[in-house]
C-alpha cells in the first residue's frame, strides 16, 4: 500500500435500479474516501441511498441494475475492474466486510454461532476448520464475548452479544475495512455505548477502518472521525468530524443537528417538514430545495460540490 | 355504548386527581418443566408502585428485559398481577370481568412500538380504524367515518381523504406511526400508554411524532405513560422519570431533578451511556457498567444491581433489599448509599 493512500477510494459511483415505475437513482455520482484505519459515517433519513451505496461498493447486487459504474479503489487497486469471481475472493470479506444491518437477527437459528464465525475464514482464507475455530475464539476476544460462547446457539444469545458476534464474524478475515450498517440501532442505551467502546478499542489495536451507516448522529459521533451526509442518493456533504459537530456547512446538516435530542439543553427540537424527493424522478436542482429554509433562485440548478475550509459541500450558498 | 359496558364500582379512598394508581404489582411468570409442574417464575415486574394523575405524562426508563413491557402489559391488562392491584379512575381493574376490561380498554389507547408491525397489511386506513369503533358498538357508518376523519386530522394527516384508502406499506415509517396514534385516540382515553412510539423512526420524524404526542397530551389533557429505554427524548415529553431496573423502580423523580441530580448508580450509568453530537466523544471510552441485566428467574440477593454496581458496600448491599429513600421533594431512590 503506498503512503496516504486511502483504504478505500470511490470516484462517481453509480448504482440505479429499474423497477416498473421506473428507473431508481438511489446512489447518484457518489465520490468519497476512507482513510487508513479511521472512520467515517455516512448520515441521512432512510432511503436516502445509504445502505445501497455499501451495497455498490461490494458489488452485492440486485438483479434489476439499471445502471452500475464508477471507479472503486480498494488500498490503491481499481476492483471495478475484476470479474464477479475475482471479486468474491479477493474482496469480499478478504478486503471488505460488512456487518449488514440487523445482522444480530440474521444469524443462522440451527447453527452454533462458533461454526458460524469460523465459516467466512474457512471459506476465504481457505484454513482448516480447527484453526479457524482458533482464530474464531481470538475473535470473541476481541469483541468481548466470552469463549464459551462459542458452542451456543444464536436464541442462548442476548442482543448485545448476538450483534458483537456478527461483528467478529465480520473481523476474522482481517479486511482493511468493515462496512457497518446501523450497528446499534436496535439495542439499549448501555449496550450500544458498549460497543462502540468494543469497536473503539478494536481499530486502536488493528489497523482497521470503518465505514459506518446510520441516521443517529449522536451515536456516530462515539467512533468516526469523519462525515458524510448523503441526501437523495447524492453526497452532500463531506467533513471532519470536529468541525461538523460544531459548525455543519449544508442547510440540510443543520436540520438534521438540530433535530438531536439533548440531555442537557433545553433548545426546542426542530423536523425537517416535509419527506425526501422520490428518487424516481428526482428534481433537476439541487434536491433538498423543497425543504431547505435558505433556498433562493439559484437551487433550481443543481449545485456544483465545493470546496469550503478543506470539506465538500454541495451547495449553492457557498459559491461566491 | 355504555349498556353493552357497564361501568364497573369505584373503591372508596383513591384522590380524585389520581386517575392510575399501581400499587405494589407483582407479576410472575410461570416457568413450566415438561408441561406439567412449575419449576420456577420468571418476576417479570417485582414489587411496583407509583400514582399517575390526570393530565401527567411519565415516563418508565430501563434496558430491554427489566420488566417495562410487562409492567405496561399488565397494565393494559393483558396480563392480571400476581399481587398488588392497579387502579384505574378509582376502579380496580385486575380483578375486572370480560364486560368490566371493555369499559376499561375504551379509555386507554395504546401505541405499539413497530408501527409497520402494528399496523394489519391487509386492511387500509379507513377500515383498520372503523374497527375498533365497530367492535365498541358505534352506531352508523356517518358517525363512524365522521369520527375516523377527526382522529386523523387530529395527528395531521391531511387531507383525509387522501390517506382513507391507503395500506400501511403505501405510507412512509412517520405515517403509519401517526395512523397507529390516531388509532389509539379513536375512543377519546383519558390515558396513553407508548410503548417506545419513535425507536424505529428516523431522527427528523422521531422529532415530529414527540411533537405531536406531546400536542395531543395537552389538548386533551392526556395522561402519557412512555416507556423508552432512551433518557435523551425523555425530557421533552414527561414531567416524572421512573428508572426501572431488574423487575423494580429505583429512581423515580422530577425530569430535571433526575437528569441534573441522579441518584441511583444505574441511572448515573444510563445517563453516561448517552451520546450527544461532538466529536470529543470519538477520543474517549464511556463508562459502561460490566456483565448484562441479571437473570429474573434468579434475581441476586440485596439490591438487584449489585453484582454491577461501583459503589457497592460489601455485606449490606447483596444481602438486604435497599427500601426508598427520600433524597428530594418527590424524588425517591431505592440506595443503600442515601441511607
Amino acid at each position: 500500500m503506498r503512503e496516504g493512500e486511502p483504504v478505500l477510494r470511490a470516484e462517481d459511483l453509480v448504482l440505479y435500479f429499474v423497477t416498473t415505475q421506473g428507473v431508481v437513482q438511489a446512489v447518484d455520482h457518489v465520490s468519497l474516501s476512507v482513510p487508513h484505519n479511521q472512520a467515517i459515517v455516512i448520515l441521512g433519513e432512510s432511503g436516502c441511498g445509504k445502505s445501497s451505496l455499501a451495497r455498490a461498493l461490494l458489488r452485492l447486487l440486485p438483479r434489476n441494475v439499471y445502471r452500475y459504474s464508477g471507479k472503486v479503489y480498494l488500498d490503491g487497486r481499481d476492483v471495478m475492474e475484476l470479474d464477479e469471481e475475482n471479486f468474491a475472493r479477493e474482496v469480499r470479506w478478504v478486503g471488505v466486510s460488512m456487518v449488514p444491518q440487523a445482522a444480530m437477527n440474521a444469524l443462522n437459528p440451527v447453527l452454533k454461532v462458533g461454526d458460524q464465525v469460523a465459516e467466512p475464514a474457512i471459506l476465504h482464507l481457505g484454513v482448516s476448520k480447527e484453526e479457524a475455530w482458533d482464530m474464531a475464539r481470538k475473535m470473541f476476544d476481541y469483541v468481548g464475548v466470552p469463549e464459551g460462547f462459542l458452542q451456543r446457539y444464536p436464541f442462548e444469545l442476548s442482543g448485545g452479544m448476538r450483534q458483537r458476534v456478527a461483528i467478529a464474524m465480520a473481523l476474522i478475515t482481517m479486511p482493511s475495512l468493515i462496512i457497518l450498517d446501523e450497528p446499534t440501532s436496535a439495542l439499549d442505551v448501555l449496550t450500544q455505548a458498549s460497543i462502540m467502546n468494543t469497536l473503539k478499542q478494536i481499530k486502536q489495536e488493528m489497523p482497521i477502518s470503518y465505514m459506518l451507516i446510520t441516521h443517529d448522529i449522536a451515536t456516530s459521533s462515539d467512533l468516526v472521525e469523519h462525515v458524510a451526509v448523503m441526501y437523495a442518493g447524492q453526497i452532500v456533504e463531506v467533513s471532519a468530524a470536529d468541525i461538523f459537530f460544531k459548525q455543519p456547512l449544508h442547510p440540510y446538516s443543520r436540520k438534521l443537528l438540530a433535530a438531536v435530542p439533548r440531555l442537557y439543553e433545553k433548545q426546542t427540537l426542530e423536523f425537517i417538514p416535509g419527506r425526501p424527493p422520490s428518487l424516481l424522478n428526482p428534481p433537476t436542482g439541487c434536491r433538498f430545495a423543497d425543504r431547505c429554509p435558505s433556498r433562493f433562485d439559484r437551487c433550481d440548478q443543481d449545485p456544483p460540490t465545493l470546496t469550503v475550509d478543506g470539506h465538500l459541500v454541495k451547495c449553492w450558498l457557498y459559491v461566491t | 355504548m355504555n349498556d353493552f359496558c357497564p361501568i364497573p364500582e369505584p373503591v372508596p379512598g383513591v384522590p380524585e386527581d389520581v386517575l392510575l394508581s399501581v400499587q405494589d404489582v407483582r407479576v410472575w411468570f410461570e416457568l413450566r418443566r415438561f408441561g406439567l409442574g412449575i419449576a420456577g417464575y420468571v418476576r417479570a415486574v417485582d414489587g411496583v408502585t407509583f400514582d399517575l394523575r390526570r393530565g401527567e405524562a411519565i415516563a418508565i426508563v430501563g434496558e430491554s428485559g427489566c420488566g417495562k413491557s410487562s409492567l405496561m402489559r399488565t397494565i393494559l391488562g393483558l396480563h392480571r398481577p400476581r399481587e398488588g392491584r392497579i387502579l384505574f379512575d378509582g376502579r380496580d381493574i385486575s380483578h375486572f370481568s370480560r364486560k368490566e376490561l371493555c369499559w376499561y380498554r375504551n379509555r386507554v389507547g395504546y401505541v405499539q412500538q413497530d408501527p409497520y408491525g402494528a399496523l394489519p397489511p391487509f386492511m387500509s386506513t379507513q377500515t383498520l380504524l372503523e374497527e375498533p369503533l365497530i367492535v365498541a358498538r358505534m352506531q352508523g357508518r356517518r358517525q363512524r367515518v365522521e369520527r375516523i376523519h377527526k382522529a386523523l386530522e387530529e395527528v395531521k394527516m391531511t387531507p383525509v381523504e387522501d390517506f382513507l384508502s391507503k395500506f400501511p406499506h403505501q405510507l412512509s415509517g412517520g405515517q403509519q406511526q401517526r395512523v397507529v396514534i390516531a388509532r389509539a385516540i379513536l375512543m377519546d382515553p383519558q390515558l396513553l400508554v407508548a410503548d417506545e412510539p419513535v425507536s424505529m423512526l428516523d431522527a427528523s420524524v422521531r422529532v415530529e411524532i414527540l411533537t405531536l404526542l406531546r400536542e395531543l397530551q395537552e389538548r386533551h389533557r392526556l395522561s402519557v405513560m412512555y416507556i423508552t429505554h432512551d433518557l435523551s427524548t425523555v425530557r421533552y415529553f414527561s414531567e416524572r422519570i421512573f428508572v426501572m431496573y431488574a423487575g423494580k423502580i429505583v429512581e423515580k423523580g422530577p425530569v430535571d431533578d433526575l437528569i441534573y441530580n441522579p441518584r441511583h448508580p444505574y441511572t448515573w450509568a444510563l445517563l453516561a451511556a448517552i451520546p450527544e453530537p461532538d466529536a470529543e466523544n470519538a477520543k474517549r471510552f464511556r463508562r459502561v457498567p460490566p456483565g448484562e441485566p441479571p437473570s429474573l428467574i434468579h434475581p441476586p440477593p440485596g439490591c438487584r444491581f449489585h453484582p454491577r454496581c461501583e459503589r457497592m458496600i460489601a455485606g449490606l448491599c447483596d444481602a438486604q433489599e435497599p427500601p426508598e429513600f427520600e433524597v428530594g421533594p418527590q424524588h425517591q431512590v431505592a440506595c443503600w448509599l442515601y441511607q
